[in-house]
């Protein structure tokens, strides 16, 4: 016993590096001045660009084009890392150090609204107005916080239907239509359609799709009050629970993500498939494909009233910083971002989606890429995804209750209730 | 086991709790240890394939195509070299060979800290008679238990204020908080196993205390020092928590770089390569480890504490 | 036994040759210097984390400005953060509800058990395990090298790669499905997903526990053994009535270590199961959920954090209290025995 204690006032001096360190601790803090929104409006000069990985090299072209152009307001460019975890947190990182070296900054179309909120983001309002008529409007709403826009949409993504040509010959236009056609999946002894239904983004994704395809809303106008609780949103998440219920989505789905839905359908086990458009060209030159020459795309299923489903967006927006000294010539650099010559660039050398609509209808892309016209319609009647500060609380909303209801765990009603409550706690702080 | 043939006869079955001192014991004892003996090398050989198997595995899946990830064939088959130019490539976005320079520049600099500090308490707290000895000891090996959690999170908070995330020293403090306290204990251990009566002797000899020093401690403390290095290397080395957390592209480790390997698309997961990065991972380590077995085992056991 | 004879701690583990009290007084001079250096670099790398966590536990996480839309400083919390956790209470409109089935707060019971359940049965499942590889390699048999190289291999592994590992082994297609001809979903479901993981653990941690707990068995004098064979003990009452005993103080430090360990699980289930199973959460681990919540409120990941770091220290606390498990005592006399 006495051994004992005299062990317990050992570890108990753990206790004292805490005592220690209470010297050590000191207390940090930042002071500002002035509002940083209305300073250097109109300033030109060198500017970085912060963007993350450039894996297909589209970045560095564009910008020694942009700086044999402008020889006095050189862009340089920033390189982050390739995972999304960590450009944000270098972004929040050099916004909370009032970096003037981060001046336009490439963000995931969720994240636009936190850093907007956090008052990091300039308005692109005044002097430093783009034009956004000619951009897919879905695009610009997810740039868009408080009915200002903050950001400049700069490349996108939609979801595409994915089906064998040798099984249907023509596309489903609708869920229902869908699900009848799922007798010839039974028939051939495959699955019929699959998602990405594992408990990630993009769950967060195939739900918002079934629920705003279904004519429901997650939140509403003003981004945050949760309308998730209805009827129509209910219909949505239904089919998706209905369709794993009867076996329609296969059982292995749920641990789906994109990759995996890929190599089920490239491997001949699924009729359809709702994926992004990366998948084309590897299910047409993929080594294991065996539906190379058996497959085509159509824009998502939707509602049975000949429009096509909502598609969730991908994409990033690209915005200034209010701690830039350059912001004309950041401004101007986001333009000729969005420029059709760039525009196009990003699409041929990066297969990134254009945001300008005009590209969609261009013949020599049309020839390359041969689900660009598929795409422009699934963009078109895309729903962003909720513009919200609190998104990751959100999302975790959206996905957690949404796995619970797929896995059979919670009756669609409790999971809907549960996610209404969920995405009002969010942005209720903790 | 002894080789005395043991009095201690029983049953066939070996359960046998009475003794027998018949003229069979001896028979039946040298069945009962051969029953043993083939008992011990079946469980050994349990042993070593739960142990090797997985890890068998994956040098398998390292060296066979990517169209044939999943074939089951438990050995070599669609051999490739593929996969480890995959995973040492940089075309992929994935940095594997900046990853290892990291964590190699990383481990080594925790290491030297801590050997720089730790031996000095561990000399002191080997040899060296003082009050609250075992309040020091208790200290830290609390502190080598302490949740990484527990730190990373103030820790993520101030490296962002002090724009330190995405560099070295961001890695390294925190990789001292527990490569430190096994520091200090493994050699603490390693310390008072020395013969340090040979120091005096030399003394006593004629030595000058530098020359004792010098020919006869530092001889007989560089092994321990060397295996508490490795130690300390290897629980850097594997550390991802707050690796996983505080690192941008730049200072990646490779554990991060493992879990985090992406694909020729945005959202593929390509098993073959990842299980060539993890063998070009693991296998210095393991060869390594094999090498110095004998005193890391024995590193291990006085440390007390896993890497 | 050997726990026994070791010398009381606070006095010279070697008694110097002229006790004299100058002498003594001029060593613990010296020993201050000594281990000064290292106490204060533990005072920074983890006293002033740790004092930072505590003083932002008690601040409110910044909040938006229902005007503006932007975000203000929360001000002083108080116990709020705490409450939040422990008591699973989320911030509503004017007041408080019970944090909703999808928020983070509603998961930390949860995460509680799932990081206590991980913590008992692998430290059962290593215990049983590493007493029985620890058994088998004090045998003297050929091949023991082989045998005790290859326990060093799972070791050796970085838990990430391990993750990476298992992973693949599980995946729907993968061997160990083929192995035992099911198509089980592993990281799907609720108990395979927590399987998965034991499974894992158990691989990569086992020859740790069964390497501390042989170190334990060498000190055994072969005499004692067999003595215990005249006396006509049987190979099972030998284990319970001798061998147990005897391993017993190393054992208890390994399994107080390895408690220690398991309670901090991350990396494992982060990337194995990345938390998820079951209806989401089967795998979310205290750690984990600190980490979630890092980037969502770092205030209120300090009480998390916090909370998690007194668990851990409570747990260790009742073990050497009530369970005796000497970890310095037994540091110093197995040191003896050993090597």
């Amino acid at each position: 016993m006495r051994r004992a204690r005299k062990t317990t006032l050992r570890l108990s001096g753990l206790a004292g590096i805490a005592v220690l360190g209470m010297v050590l601790a000191g207390c940090s803090g930042g002071g500002g001045s002035g509002d940083p929104k209305s300073q250097n409006l109109d300033g030109k000069g060198p500017i970085t660009y912060v963007q993350g990985k450039d894996n297909s090299n589209v970045v560095r072209p564009l910008i020694a084009k942009w700086n044999k152009a402008h020889p006095d307001e050189k862009v340089t460019f920033k390189e982050q890392s390739d995972q999304a975890d960590q450009q944000h947190d270098d972004l929040v990182q050099n916004f909370q150090a009032k970096n003037a070296n981060y001046d336009v900054v490439d963000v995931d179309v969720v994240w636009t609204a936190e850093f907007a909120a956090k008052g990091w983001l300039q308005p692109l309002t005044g002097s430093l107005k783009i034009d956004t008529s000619k951009l897919f409007k879905p695009t610009v709403a997810t740039a868009t916080y408080n009915g200002t826009l903050y950001a400049a949409p700069q490349t996108s993504d939609g979801g595409l239907l994915y089906y064998r040509t040798d099984l249907v010959k023509t596309p489903p236009t609708s869920w229902d239509e869908m699900m009848k056609d799922c007798d010839i999946a039974k028939q051939a002894g495959i699955g019929c359609y699959a998602g990405q239904f594992a408990q990630y983004e993009g769950l967060t994704v195939n739900t918002a799709e079934a629920i705003n395809t279904a004519g429901g809303t997650i939140v509403g106008k003003d981004g945050k009050s949760p309308t998730v609780d209805s009827a129509d949103a209910k219909k949505g998440l239904q089919r998706l629970v209905d369709g794993f219920k009867n076996g329609d989505i296969p059982a292995d789905a749920i641990t789906y993500q994109e990759e995996q839905g890929r190599q089920a359908f490239e491997a001949g086990k699924l009729l359809f498939l709702r994926n992004w458009p990366y998948v084309y060209s590897l299910a047409k030159t993929d080594g294991s494909s065996v539906v190379k020459d058996k497959f085509a795309v159509a824009p998502l299923p939707g509602n049975g009233n000949g429009k096509p489903g909502a598609s969730s967006l991908g994409g990033h927006n690209a915005a200034i910083s209010v701690y830039s000294k350059h912001k004309q010539t950041a401004h101007d650099f986001i333009e000729f971002l969005q420029s059709e010559q760039t525009q196009k660039f990003f699409m041929t050398q990066g297969s990134l989606a254009p945001v300008l609509a005009s590209l969609y209808d261009d013949s020599e892309l049309n020839s390359k890429f041969g689900y660009l016209s598929t795409l422009k319609k699934s963009i078109e009647s895309a729903v962003p995804r909720p513009v919200t500060p609190f998104y990751p609380a959100v999302t975790k909303a959206i996905q957690d209750n949404a796995y619970a209801a797929l896995k059979g765990n919670k009756s669609v009603d409790t999971a809907l209730k549960d996610m209404s409550d969920a995405i009002k706690a969010a942005g209720s702080g903790s | 086991m002894s080789a005395i043939a043991g009095p201690a006869a029983a049953t066939a079955e070996g359960r046998a709790l009475r003794l027998e001192r018949t003229g069979t014991a001896n028979k039946v004892g040298k069945r009962r240890r051969r029953n043993q003996s083939i008992r011990t090398a079946i469980s050994a050989i349990v042993i070593v394939v739960w142990c090797v198997a997985p890890f068998y595995w994956m040098i398998v899946t390292s060296f066979r195509d990517v169209g044939f990830t999943f074939d089951t064939t438990p050995w070599f088959t669609h051999f490739t070299w593929d996969n480890y130019v995959t995973a040492l490539s940089t075309n992929l976005g994935n940095h594997l060979g900046r990853a290892l320079l990291n964590s190699l520049i990383i481990g080594a600099v925790t290491t030297v800290i801590c050997l720089l500090f730790g031996i000095f308490a561990a000399y002191a707290l080997a040899r060296l008679d003082f009050r609250f000895k075992g309040i020091v000891m208790g200290v830290i090996l609390g502190a080598s238990m302490f949740p990484g959690v527990a730190l990373l999170t103030p820790l993520f908070q101030l490296f962002t204020s002090w724009g330190w995330i995405g560099t070295y020293q961001a890695l390294i403090l925190p990789d001292i908080s527990f490569a430190l306290p096994l520091t200090v204990y493994t050699l603490t251990s390693f310390f008072r196993e020395m013969p340090w009566d040979l120091e005096e002797a030399a003394r006593i000899d004629g030595c000058t205390p530098a020359q004792a020093f010098r020919k006869i401690i530092l001889p007989l403390a560089a092994p321990a020092v060397f295996t508490t290095a490795i130690l300390a290397f290897i629980a850097s080395w594997n550390e991802y928590l707050i690796a996983s957390q505080l690192t941008t592209d730049a200072t990646q480790t490779v554990t991060v770089a493992i879990a985090g390997f992406t694909g020729s698309q945005p959202h593929q997961e390509p098993y073959t390569a990842v299980m060539a990065a993890g063998v070009v991972v693991t296998i210095p380590l393991v060869i390594l480890v094999l090498i110095f077995q004998r005193r890391i085992v024995a590193g291990l056991t006085a440390g007390g504490v896993k890497g | 036994m050997s726990t026994e004879t070791a010398t009381p701690l606070g006095t010279v583990a070697r008694p110097p040759r002229s006790g004299l009290k100058k002498q003594q007084r001029g060593q613990a001079r010296w020993a201050i210097w000594l281990i000064l250096p290292t106490m204060a670099l533990l005072a920074v790398v983890i006293g002033y984390p740790i004092v930072s966590a505590i003083v932002m536990s008690f601040q409110k996480d910044a909040g938006l400005d229902s005007s503006t839309g932007m975000f203000v400083q929360g001000g002083f919390a108080g116990f709020q953060n705490y409450a939040h956790w422990l008591l699973q209470q989320c911030a509503s409109s004017g007041g408080t509800v019970a944090c909703p089935p999808g928020s983070l707060g509603a998961q930390f019971w949860n995460a509680v058990g799932v990081t206590f359940f991980f913590t008992v049965v692998t430290v059962i499942l290593e215990t049983v395990f590493g007493l029985w590889m620890a058994i088998i390699m004090n045998r003297a048999f050929r091949g023991r090298g082989i045998v005790r190289a290859a326990i060093l291999v799972p070791w050796a592994i970085p838990t990430a790669v391990t993750a990476k590992l298992w992973f693949f082994i599980f995946s729907a297609a993968g061997v160990a499905n083929a192995l035992i001809g099911q198509r089980i979903l592993w990281v799907s479901g609720e108990w395979s997903s927590r399987w998965a993981i034991i499974i894992a653990d158990t691989w990569k941690t086992t020859p740790f526990m069964a390497l501390l707990i042989l170190a334990g068995l060498q000190l055994i004098p072969d005499e004692v053994n067999e003595a215990a064979k005249v006396d006509g003990a049987s190979t099972v009452q030998r284990f319970w009535r001798v061998t147990l005993p005897l391993v017993k103080p190393a054992l208890m430090v390994a399994v107080l270590f390895r408690i220690l360990d398991a309670l901090r699980i991350y990396d494992l289930p982060a990337i194995l199961t990345g938390g998820g199973g079951g209806s989401g959460n089967a795998t979310t681990t205290l750690s984990i959920l600190v980490v979630q919540q890092i980037r969502q409120g770092p205030n209120s990941a300090s009480a998390l954090s916090t909370i998690t770091f007194i668990i851990i220290f409570l747990v260790a606390f009742i073990f050497v209290r009530f369970l005796g498990a000497n970890v310095v005592r037994t540091q110093e006399s197995q040191q003896k025995g050993t090597l």
